[in-house]
C-alpha cells in the first residue's frame, strides 16, 4: 500500500490523492464517496455514471463514463447522474412509422441548430446530431442505425441549447424501425410460442414456489461457463 | 418558485440599433413600409410607427404585437428609399424578448395532429423566430 | 451530362416528397441530374437577422463544408426557403473573413469552410444553364391551354442581393411553364407573402394572406397556381380547403409544385402524378396550341 503510485484529482472542486491506473468511479470510492446514485452496471452499459471533467490548464470540457475512464493527473470532475428529460407517451403498435412520428412526439427537434454540441458530449462517440437530423426528416432507419450504441446517459440533453432530449428520440426511432423495417427474428417467434404454449410453466412455478434456502443453493451452484462453452462447440 | 423573467426596457433604441446594425434616424417616415406590409392591418402599430417609436425611444413598443405578427417577408426592406432594413429592427425587438427566454411560442400548445400535417420548415422557422 | 450537387432540406424528404421526385425526373430528362449531398443537415431557415448571431449560420456553413468535400463549387436547392437561407449565409460568410474564421474555429471537428460556395435555385439552373429553348424541346406533352399563375412568394425574390428575379415583376417561373406550352397568367399577388411560419401558431394570419393570393389568381383566370416552396404549397392548400366554402372564386383553383407540371410536360407517366395533376392534364390541357 505504501508503494502505491498516487495522483491528484479534484472531485467537485476538492483535491484528493487517488491511485494511478483506476477508473474515475473506483477513484471516487477510494476517496471516500459512496455511490447511492450515479452508479449501476459499472460496465459501460447503463449510462448512470455520466461524468464531466476538465484537465488542469485546459478550458475544454470532456464527457465520459466514470466506470470506463481512467483517472489522470489534474482531472477536475463532477458527475451528472440524472437528466430530467420528459418522455413522450406512446403505444408502439398504434404508430404509423411512415408519418413524421418522431417530430410529432418531439417537436423540439425542429429547434436543432446543427451546432454539434451533442455529438461532442457523447461518451459513446455516437453521431448524435446526425441522428437528430435524420429524425427531423422522418428517416427512422437512419435514426436506428446511428443511435444504436446509445446508453441514455443524458449528457447530450444537458448540453443542448435547444433542450432536445436526444436519447428519447433515438429510442423511439429504434422501436419504430423495428416494427417498420426489421424482420421478426425466428428465435424470438419460437420463444414466444413456447412461452404461450406453456413449455416453461413447470420450471417457472417450481422456482416461484421454492424456499429461500433452496433459491440460495440454486444460485450458488449455478453453472455459467460450462453452458457457454457447450453452446459454442455444438 | 421560479423567478419571473422580464425584458429590460432601458435604452431601447440603442440596444435595437446594436442588435440590428441599423440607424433608425435614417427613416424619414415616408410610409412605404406600412403600405407594402401584408400584415400591417393585424399590427397594433404600423411598421412606420414602430420605427418612429424607436426614434422616440418609446419602451411601450416592447409590448406591441407588431414584431410577432411580422413574417420577415422583406417587402419593407426592398422598398425603403433610405435603405433602412426594418426586418432587422423587428428581429432585434423579438430577440430582446427571446434572449431572456421569454418565448412567444410554446410547443405544448401544438397538437400532434397539427405537427403531422406541417412541412418541417414551418416548425423550424416559427421556432427560430418565436422561441429562444 | 453534368451533375448538380443538390441540397434537399428536411421537408423535401417527407412532406414535400413529390416536389423532389418530379424535380429529379425533370432534371434527369434535361441531362443535369441532381445528386444529393451524402451528409447534410437542416439549413436552419429562416435566416437570422441580428448582427451578432453566428450560431444560427453554422447549420448552413456545415452544408457548405459538405459541398466542398464533393469538389463542387455550387449547391443547388429546390425549396425556396432553403435557397433563401443558404444563399444569404453564403453572401455574408463568404464576404466576411473574420466571421468565417470564428465559425471555422467553432466547428473544430470539420474541415475549414473556404468561403467560395455559390448557391443556386433549380429555376436559375433552368433559365441560365438549360435555357428555355432546350426545355421547350423536351416537352413531349405540351401544356397547351393550361392557365398557370406562377406564385413566387417572398424567399425566391427577396432580398435583392439573393433574389433570382426582379421582385416587383418576376417572370422566371412563368417563363419555364410557358416554355412547355402553358399560358402564364399575371396577377398582383405573385410575390406577396403566403403567411409562412405564422401557419403554426397564428394560422389566421397565413390563411387570410393565402386566401387573398388564391382569389387574385382565380380572378385573373388561372386554372392552377404553381409554387416553389413546401410552405407556400401547404399554406395555399390549407387556404383553398378552409375558405372554399366562403369564397366562390377559389373553389376550383388547384395548387401544385412547378416541377409537377414540368414533369407532366416532359413526359412523366400518368401513374406517377397526383390526382390533381392528372385531372389538370386530362381536362384542362388542349390538344393544339392555345390561343
Amino acid at each position: 500500500m505504501a508503494d502505491e503510485k498516487l495522483t491528484q484529482i479534484y472531485i467537485m472542486g476538492k483535491a484528493y490523492d487517488v491511485p494511478v491506473g483506476v477508473t474515475i468511479m473506483d477513484a471516487m470510492e477510494y476517496a471516500g464517496y459512496r455511490f447511492i446514485r450515479g452508479a449501476g452496471c459499472r460496465s459501460g452499459f447503463c449510462g448512470a455514471c455520466g461524468t464531466v471533467y476538465r484537465k488542469a490548464g485546459e478550458y475544454r470540457l470532456e464527457f465520459v463514463l466514470a466506470c470506463q475512464e481512467m483517472v489522470e493527473e489534474g482531472m477536475h470532475l463532477t458527475q451528472l447522474p440524472f437528466t430530467p428529460a420528459p418522455r413522450s407517451d406512446y403505444v408502439l403498435n398504434e404508430l404509423d412509422p411512415r408519418e413524421n412520428v418522431l417530430l410529432q412526439h418531439y417537436p423540439e427537434i425542429a429547434r436543432c441548430v446543427s451546432c454539434n454540441t451533442c455529438t461532442k458530449a457523447c461518451p459513446q462517440e455516437i453521431e448524435v446530431m446526425d441522428y437528430i437530423q435524420a429524425a427531423l426528416r422522418g428517416d427512422v432507419a437512419k435514426v436506428a442505425e446511428l443511435s444504436f450504441d446509445c446508453i441514455a446517459c443524458g449528457l447530450c440533453a444537458m448540453r443542448c441549447p435547444a433542450d432536445i432530449k436526444h436519447y428519447h428520440v433515438g429510442q423511439m426511432g429504434r422501436r419504430l424501425h423495428s416494427i417498420a423495417n426489421s424482420p421478426m427474428p425466428d428465435h424470438l417467434t419460437e420463444r414466444i410460442a413456447q412461452l404461450e404454449g406453456g413449455t416453461f410453466d413447470n420450471e417457472m412455478n417450481a422456482l416461484a414456489g421454492a424456499s429461500l434456502d433452496d433459491l440460495k443453493t440454486k444460485y450458488a451452484e449455478r453453472v455459467i461457463e460450462k453452458a457457454v462453452t457447450e453452446e459454442v462447440t455444438t | 418558485m421560479a423567478r419571473t423573467k422580464t425584458v429590460s426596457r432601458e435604452n431601447l433604441r440603442e440596444r435595437v440599433e446594436e442588435l440590428s446594425g441599423e440607424r433608425v434616424f435614417a427613416c424619414y417616415q415616408c410610409g412605404m413600409c406600412s403600405s407594402g406590409c401584408p400584415y400591417a392591418e393585424q399590427m397594433d402599430r404600423l411598421p412606420s410607427q414602430v420605427i418612429r417609436d424607436l426614434q422616440l425611444d418609446d419602451e411601450t413598443l416592447l409590448d406591441s404585437n407588431a414584431m410577432w405578427v411580422c413574417a420577415s417577408c422583406l417587402a419593407c426592406e426592398v422598398r425603403c428609399p433610405k435603405g433602412v432594413d426594418l426586418a432587422k429592427l423587428m428581429e432585434a425587438l423579438r430577440q430582446i424578448h427571446l434572449r431572456k427566454a421569454l418565448d412567444r411560442m410554446s410547443l405544448d400548445d401544438l397538437s400532434k395532429e397539427a405537427v403531422r400535417n406541417l412541412p418541417q420548415i414551418a416548425l423550424v422557422a416559427s421556432l427560430r423566430k418565436k422561441s429562444g | 451530362m453534368s451533375e448538380l450537387t443538390y441540397f434537399p432540406g428536411c421537408s423535401l424528404k417527407d412532406n414535400a416528397k413529390r416536389f423532389e421526385d418530379t424535380a429529379f425526373f425533370v432534371m434527369e430528362r434535361l441531362e443535369m441530374p441532381l445528386r444529393e449531398l451524402e451528409t447534410w443537415n437542416c439549413c436552419g431557415t429562416v435566416y437570422s437577422l441580428t448582427a451578432d448571431d453566428l450560431m444560427h449560420h453554422v447549420a448552413s456553413v456545415r452544408n457548405f463544408v459538405r459541398t466542398q468535400e464533393t469538389g463542387s463549387e455550387e449547391l443547388v436547392t429546390l425549396c425556396a426557403m432553403c435557397y433563401n437561407t443558404l444563399s444569404r449565409v453564403a453572401g455574408r460568410i463568404n464576404a466576411d473573413e473574420e466571421e468565417r474564421t470564428k465559425i471555422n474555429a467553432f466547428m473544430d471537428r470539420e474541415p475549414d469552410y473556404g468561403g467560395t460556395i455559390r448557391v443556386r435555385h433549380v429555376l436559375q439552373v433552368l433559365r441560365d444553364s438549360v435555357g428555355w429553348e432546350r426545355l421547350a424541346e423536351g416537352a413531349t406533352r405540351p401544356l397547351f391551354g393550361l392557365k398557370v399563375a406562377a406564385y413566387y412568394g417572398c424567399t425566391l425574390v427577396r432580398p435583392r442581393e439573393t433574389g433570382i428575379d426582379d421582385m416587383e415583376r418576376p417572370t422566371v417561373m412563368a417563363d419555364a411553364l410557358e416554355a412547355v406550352g402553358a399560358e402564364p397568367v399575371v396577377f398582383p399577388f405573385e410575390a406577396e407573402c403566403c403567411g409562412t411560419y405564422q401557419i403554426v401558431d397564428e394560422p389566421h394570419l397565413a390563411l387570410e394572406q393565402s386566401g387573398r393570393i388564391l382569389q387574385s389568381a382565380a380572378l385573373a383566370g388561372a386554372d392552377v397556381v404553381v409554387t416553389a416552396c413546401p410552405l407556400c404549397q401547404h399554406n395555399l392548400e390549407q387556404a383553398a380547403e378552409s375558405l372554399a366554402a366562403d369564397v366562390e372564386e377559389i373553389r376550383d383553383i388547384k395548387v401544385v409544385y412547378f416541377t409537377e407540371l414540368l414533369a407532366a410536360a416532359l413526359g412523366a407517366d400518368e401513374g406517377s402524378m397526383t390526382p390533381v395533376v392528372r385531372e389538370l392534364i386530362t381536362s384542362r390541357v388542349t390538344a393544339e396550341g392555345g390561343a
